[in-house]
């Protein structure tokens, strides 16, 4: 198949004298790898946007003890929808869309191997997400009861049965989402078979960035883990339209088996949402140490590691559920064996800003934000895996700072690093240093005033998921706190979202290769013409722009 | 090891529920074993975050550079052994001091001489009931002080979960299953906490009470229980009304009618300090608010509002405040 079906100037902005309606067309028939990428992250930036909304709304209605401002049912809703939006409308695309675009480019190829599924994946998730959005409006249906979900982001049974989730609303959750899951697992098949099959010539697995190394252990995760949530979600449509029992606890169905379901998805997502993270970590510090990636090898070790224990955690979401010794001990153990090839990731990134050059641009500024926050989620995570202190933070506000601080602290700050650091190849144009540090600090301190307080809200027994709670508990000064963050967050998020402004207005050129950087994308112009290199490409390290920079040291005398 | 701060004199001060201060085992035993876990990872926090941040600072490209590159170090397998090493090492005796607290903590059975109480959740109260000595409350457990209460956790509806930070670790209600915990009180006085896993719109107000009592204390407290409901001089009107209209269809008061078992058991609803799983304090005015519009209280409520005249919510409410 052909790798580019649209002719002509393959920029932004569509051929030259397109008519808008025009470029539209261009856009929605395309099957270009770096569009379609671009459409996954702008998409997923929009939901960020809807999603952040959702979550300044909560924090407003939380600000003070007996607050009126939502009622409790707009409130779970909007807990339901922030946690749905940002993990499968915001993490999944974005991660996709990065790597879409990257792959081929840092792998010396034309296109993604399947460009036709590559659009109907992108089509599926938005459609996904447009469904589940749908219900705002539409699920009031002939029941009138409910508008959008309430039932949280996972769904709990009995909770989402028919008996108690009574209109519509819980079936948009589990059709958005069965929808825009199809659209994940074909993007993974196709970044599997690019990253096998596509490679250009010299260019080993041995030799793969590591960025592509990590998406395809993450591609390999999601057909893993995405398939049993789709199967658990068409089960409970049984439950609810055909009068299957597999959740139904009155009918003597198993309440926990949902959750043993769900969380066999569900924490291998949260190492598919974390990875793409540490790919982009990996790709931006060794530039900006001016340094090689310490111990190449061991990352990748480390990473398939992490891909093998994911699938053997689920149930540590689990410990108060009543299991046996034998699995709390066994899920709380394994857990902890986590924290070992993170750690080595953790030592390697440090390992190699050790004797380098440090240059502080906005998307080092992201990363090195990312490395101490994700020190903190990380061993906050150690303290949920043992099972006994479990009993008393699980599903409280500790909780809920840990996997901000994963999601947050650790990919939302990749993902703004590699929105900083990828923008002048995607687009051609550099974005403000200025803008960027004033979004990297407010959004540090936003962050740090929201999420590092809500730890100790957990430790003083406040419970998530509550729409009020009274005055004399002594959780509303750290409540009060948490939300005051919010402000800053969205100050730092508005800078963001200038300073692409600016960057179009007042363009700046970046050039092929404004960060002085060593892998493949860089070699081509910016943006890169959609055939995305003249003649294709032939490396013999894994460093093939150093190798040019340097022929007296080349990258292969010492691989 | 406890907490040393002791519950207060005043019995219905509401004290922050901490876990932090605990005055029950389990409690005591996980705040050990937390502080170790909380010890460990400050320690791994500090060496890690100090080597961070003095890389930054130490390696930061000065403005006097030079353009060269630093020299390029492609890895260590001496580094890498020793950093995966230390920590196998750390975790193999994380995992060791884990397993033994496990087994410590979780109990199948109730141990000799416990207190027997079965707890069942409700959307959005707690039904309490004490099978030894034969009657049923909400939202308030009493527990003598010194001795084991050996808890079995239902769920009648939807998932929820038991948590007193300060007494024990949480443990879910779940449909079709039963659960149980052990708590052994080590001071009286009163604690908080509520549901902890989310049960749908009023998940917010699924507030618990545990009253820690001397012995004798709670004896004499659980035979006033299980004594059937008074009737108080004047308010035999209220009660009649009571008993004929649908409130008996959920609530039992024993010695009136007994039927009912979606509500909470009200036969001595006056000795229980709030209403509505602690949505509101337990007083006339808010009984009589309560009974007119539930949701006015507690949006989402089960209870319907029963459009009873103002004079006979009057009747109503004067009855309820009369079963002490």
């Amino acid at each position: 198949m052909s790798a580019s079906s649209t002719p002509g100037n393959p920029s932004l902005t569509g051929g030259a004298g397109a008519t808008f309606a025009g470029s539209i067309h261009e856009w929605v028939t395309t099957v270009d790898h770096k569009r379609l990428g671009l459409l996954y992250i702008g998409s997923g930036l929009l939901f960020f946007l809807i999603g952040g909304v959702e979550a300044a709304l909560m924090r407003a209605q939380l600000a003070m003890p007996g607050n009126e401002l939502l009622e409790p049912q707009e409130f779970n809703r909007l807990f339901t929808m922030h946690g749905t939006t940002m993990v499968f409308l915001v993490g999944m695309p974005i991660i996709t869309g990065f790597g879409n675009y990257l792959i081929p480019l840092m792998i010396g190829a034309r296109d993604m191997a399947f460009p036709r599924l590559n659009a109907w994946g992108f089509w599926m998730f938005l459609f996904g997400g447009l469904v589940l959005y749908m219900s705002y409006f539409a699920s009031m249906g002939l029941y009138g009861a409910g508008t959008a979900p309430d039932v949280g982001w996972f769904a709990y049974a009995p909770l989402s049965g028919r008996a108690f989730s009574r209109g519509n609303a819980t079936d948009y959750w589990v059709l958005g989402i069965m929808i825009s899951g199809f659209g994940s697992i074909s993007g993974a098949v196709n970044m599997i078979a690019t990253t096998i099959t596509m490679r250009c010539r010299g260019m080993t697995m041995g030799r793969l960035p590591l960025f592509v190394w990590m998406m395809l252990v993450v591609s390999f995760l999601i057909l893993l883990a995405l398939p049993v949530l789709t199967a658990a979600q068409v089960m409970l449509l049984f439950d609810r339209f055909l009068g299957a029992h597999f959740f139904d606890t009155q009918a003597g169905g198993d309440a926990v088996l949902w959750q043993h379901f769900f969380w066999f998805f569900g924490h291998p997502e949260v190492y598919i949402l974390m990875i793409p993270g540490f790919a982009y970590a990996s790709e931006i510090i060794p530039v900006f140490s001016r340094k090689v990636i310490f111990g190449y090898s061991f990352m990748v070790a480390a990473t398939i590691a992490i891909g093998l224990v994911a699938v053997g955690v689920w149930a540590h979401h689990m410990f108060t559920v009543g299991m046996g010794r034998g699995l709390n001990i066994w899920f709380a153990v394994i857990t902890m064996v986590v924290g070992i090839p993170t750690g080595i990731k953790l030592f390697n990134w440090i390992a190699t800003m050790y004797g380098g050059k440090i240059q502080m641009k906005t998307p080092m500024l992201f990363c090195i934000g990312f490395l101490g926050q994700f020190l903190v989620a990380g061993l906050s995570g150690i303290l949920l895996s043992g099972a006994p202190l479990n009993w008393q933070l699980s599903d409280s506000y500790f909780v809920v700072a840990h996997f901000h601080f994963v999601l947050i602290g650790g990919l939302l700050f990749t993902i703004f690093a590699a929105l900083y650091y990828w923008f002048p190849k995607v687009t051609g144009l550099m974005l403000s240093e200025k803008l960027g540090r004033w979004h990297f600090w407010l959004f540090f301190v936003g962050f740090h005033v929201t999420f590092t307080t809500m730890h100790v809200q957990g430790i003083l027994g406040m419970p998530r998921r509550i729409y009020t709670y009274p005055g004399d508990r002594g959780w509303a000064i750290w409540n009060f706190i948490s939300s005051a963050g919010v402000v800053f967050q969205m100050a730092g998020v508005l800078c963001f979202l200038a300073a692409v402004v600016l960057a179009f207005k007042r363009p700046r050129r970046a050039g092929p290769d404004p960060w002085n950087a060593w892998t493949l994308e860089w070699s081509t112009s910016s943006p890169p013409p959609a055939y995305n290199f003249l003649t294709l490409p032939e490396v013999r390290s894994r460093r093939p722009l150093w190798d040019l920079k340097h022929p007296h040291d080349p990258d292969w005398e010492h691989e | 090891m406890l907490g040393a701060a002791g519950l207060a004199a005043a019995e219905t001060a509401v004290r922050t529920p901490a876990f932090f201060e605990p005055v029950a085992e389990p409690a005591g035993m996980i705040l050990d074993y937390g502080s170790l876990l909380v010890a460990t990872c400050l320690g791994i926090f500090i060496v890690v975050m100090g080597l961070l941040i003095f890389t930054i600072i130490r390696f930061r490209a000065s403005s006097a550079d030079d353009g060269l590159e630093p020299p390029q170090v492609y890895g260590s397998d001496q580094l890498e052994l020793a950093w995966t090493i230390v920590p196998v090492l750390l975790v193999v005796v994380l995992g060791l001091v884990t397993a033994g607290r496990i087994v410590a903590i979780q109990r199948d059975t109730a141990p000799e001489g416990s207190l027997s109480v079965r707890v069942v959740g409700h959307q959005w109260w707690w039904e309490l009931e004490y099978p030894g000595y034969g009657f049923t409350t909400a939202n308030e457990l009493h527990l003598p002080v010194d001795r084991t209460a050996f808890l079995e956790l239902e769920s009648q509806d939807v998932i929820h979960s038991f948590w007193l930070p300060q007494l024990s670790g949480k443990t879910d209600l779940i449909p079709n299953r039963r659960n149980v915990l052990w708590i052994e009180p080590k001071e009286t006085g009163m604690v908080v906490g509520q549901c902890a896993e989310y049960c749908g719109t009023q998940h917010a107000h699924m507030l618990l009470r545990v009253f820690v009592h001397e012995p004798d204390e709670f004896e004499r407290w659980a035979q006033e229980q299980q004594r059937q409901a008074r009737t108080a001089p004047g308010v035999e009107e209220g009660r009649a009304l009571f008993a004929r209209t649908a409130c008996v269809n959920c609530h039992t008061v024993r010695g009136v009618s007994e039927i009912g078992r979606f509500g909470p058991d009200l036969t001595h609803l006056m000795s229980r300090t709030t209403l509505a799983a602690g949505a509101a304090t337990n007083d006339r005015a808010n009984l009589v608010d309560w009974i007119t519009d539930p949701n006015h209280i507690k949006p989402g409520a089960r209870m319907p509002a029963m459009k009873l005249s103002e004079r006979e919510i009057g009747l109503v409410a004067g009855y309820l405040a009369s079963l002490d």
